[in-house]
């Protein structure tokens, strides 16, 4: 790496801005989706309007492929280059004396939320690139809601949503409050703490309950 | 109380070092670490052994020279002390304890459980400073004004004796705290802001250089500090940082 990312700072702030971006999709995609609790044609309304504007398509779909796999990549390199640190490890390290699970192991929650992506494309965005711009298949703006339903009627297919999404809050819970300390806003910690907290445990809550709803009511 | 202790031995830098069982036996609770430490060492030279080779200095918590981290905690299992001003009253008749150098690549082992701390030095050296040039006209400090608040935080930010808990404690091996405490003893002062920009850069580069892991904000840094440095500071150093390069 070269130039401004080749300063560890500069590589702690680039993490924490693709983090805080990440962030606000999360938000956006989960208000979306509940929406499918409430009513079916909403949730329509708002699929059909995302899956064929083209700003959304066109612009922020890449922007976001963009950050997604910038925040995997440039965490999979400083985790790697953090584990390079310490060639010779201690025989006995309490690391849970001075520092909590979730941000120890934020590469082991994110490994787990990469795989959750890969199913989430496999289940998701592949079929629907396929259906819009391979197969080119005749649009119908209905049928959101039952495709939404049919693969959530599979008991193993909620059961990996959950898990998944438990390992999100565990990851939000540490990466919340870390991305605004790594941009310098400490200022105000306790103020981000607890909105990091509610974020953390709200937002994959509410992914686990639109799983959940659609299993039990398919 | 009787002991069992597991300490690395290593000859020199480029031995391979291994982990050694001692017994110590009739320690005092009101002794310190270190006064334990040179127990046992006693017995090893009435035995013709090689004593352990250990790093201390005033032996009251303020030079920084104490660096050992026992049962895998930095400075031990207390707060805000140094392993100088660990009591054995923190351990159990009967208890192993485990004593291992500090470890990270850019405190690379001279001997048993000392390292070399030199890369904290070279990182001051880089701009952890101000130039005061002997014109004839420098301005007496007292004159210049500072707010009670940026002065007492200066201040804490000053109290890092740099002994390298941060980086031993640090999953990552990080610097940022001890970096961060240098950056902000100066950025909070009107004399440190004429040389903020390089001071930062230089700082921040020399630190890269030498090879520390990168902050992912865990917060051991903050707890096994034995002057209580606080994380802020980190902020402080980001913010400085983007300032100076932006």
């Amino acid at each position: 790496m070269s130039g401004f990312l080749s300063s560890s700072i500069a590589r702690k702030v680039a993490m924490a801005l693709s983090a805080l971006f990440l962030i606000i999709f999360l938000l956006i995609h989960l208000t979306v989706n509940i929406t499918s609790l409430f009513s079916e044609n909403v949730f329509n309304e708002l699929s059909h309007f995302m899956g064929t504007n083209f700003l959304v398509q066109f612009l922020m779909q890449p922007i976001l492929i963009f950050g997604v796999v910038f925040h995997f990549v440039m965490g999979f390199v400083l985790e790697l280059k953090n584990r390079g640190s310490r060639s010779v490890k201690y025989f006995k390290y309490n690391g849970a004396a001075n520092a909590s699970w979730m941000s120890r192991n934020m590469a082991v929650s994110g490994g787990v939320i990469l795989a959750f992506i890969v199913l989430h494309f496999i289940d998701f965005w592949f079929p629907e690139m396929n259906h819009k711009y391979i197969e080119f298949l005749p649009e119908d703006p209905t049928r959101y809601f039952a495709e939404l339903q049919h693969k959530f009627a599979d008991p193993l297919r909620v059961g990996a949503y959950v898990i998944a999404f438990v390992l999100l809050a565990l990851h939000l819970l540490h990466g919340f409050q870390s991305a605004f300390q790594s941009v310098g806003l400490n200022k105000y910690t306790k103020c981000v703490k607890t909105l990091g907290k509610i974020y953390a445990i709200a937002i994959p809550s509410g992914f686990i309950i639109i799983a959940l709803f659609h299993y039990f009511n398919h | 109380m009787n002991l069992t202790l597991k300490i690395w031995r290593q000859k020199g830098p480029q031995d391979k070092g291994r982990m050694v069982e001692y017994k110590v036996t009739d320690i005092s609770e009101h002794m310190s670490f270190l006064e334990m430490m040179d127990v046992l060492n006693e017995s090893l030279v009435a035995k013709d052994e090689e004593p352990i080779a250990f790093d201390h200095d005033c032996r009251e918590g303020i030079c920084g020279m104490c660096s050992l981290q026992i049962n895998g905690e930095a400075h031990g299992p207390d707060r805000g002390i140094t392993t100088c001003q660990l009591h054995m009253r923190m351990f159990k008749d009967g208890d192993t304890i485990f004593i291992e150098p500090f470890r990270a690549n850019a405190f690379p082992v001279i001997k048993d459980l000392v390292v070399d701390r030199m890369a904290f030095e070279r990182i001051q050296q880089a701009g952890g400073y101000i130039s005061v040039n002997t014109s004839g006209n420098t301005q007496d400090a007292n004159s210049i004004p500072i707010s009670k608040q940026n002065a007492d935080l200066s201040m804490d930010a000053a109290s890092c004796i740099g002994c390298g808990a941060c980086v031993a404690s640090c999953k990552n091996s990080s610097a940022m705290l001890f970096v961060a405490a240098k950056v902000s003893q100066f950025a909070l002062l009107p004399q440190g802001k004429v040389e903020a920009k390089d001071r930062v850069k230089n700082m921040v580069m020399q630190m890269d250089l030498e090879g520390f892991g990168n902050c992912t904000n865990t917060g051991a840094c903050e707890i096994e500090c034995p002057k209580g440095i606080s994380i802020e500071n980190i902020a402080r150093l980001n913010r400085e940082y983007l300032a100076a390069t932006i």
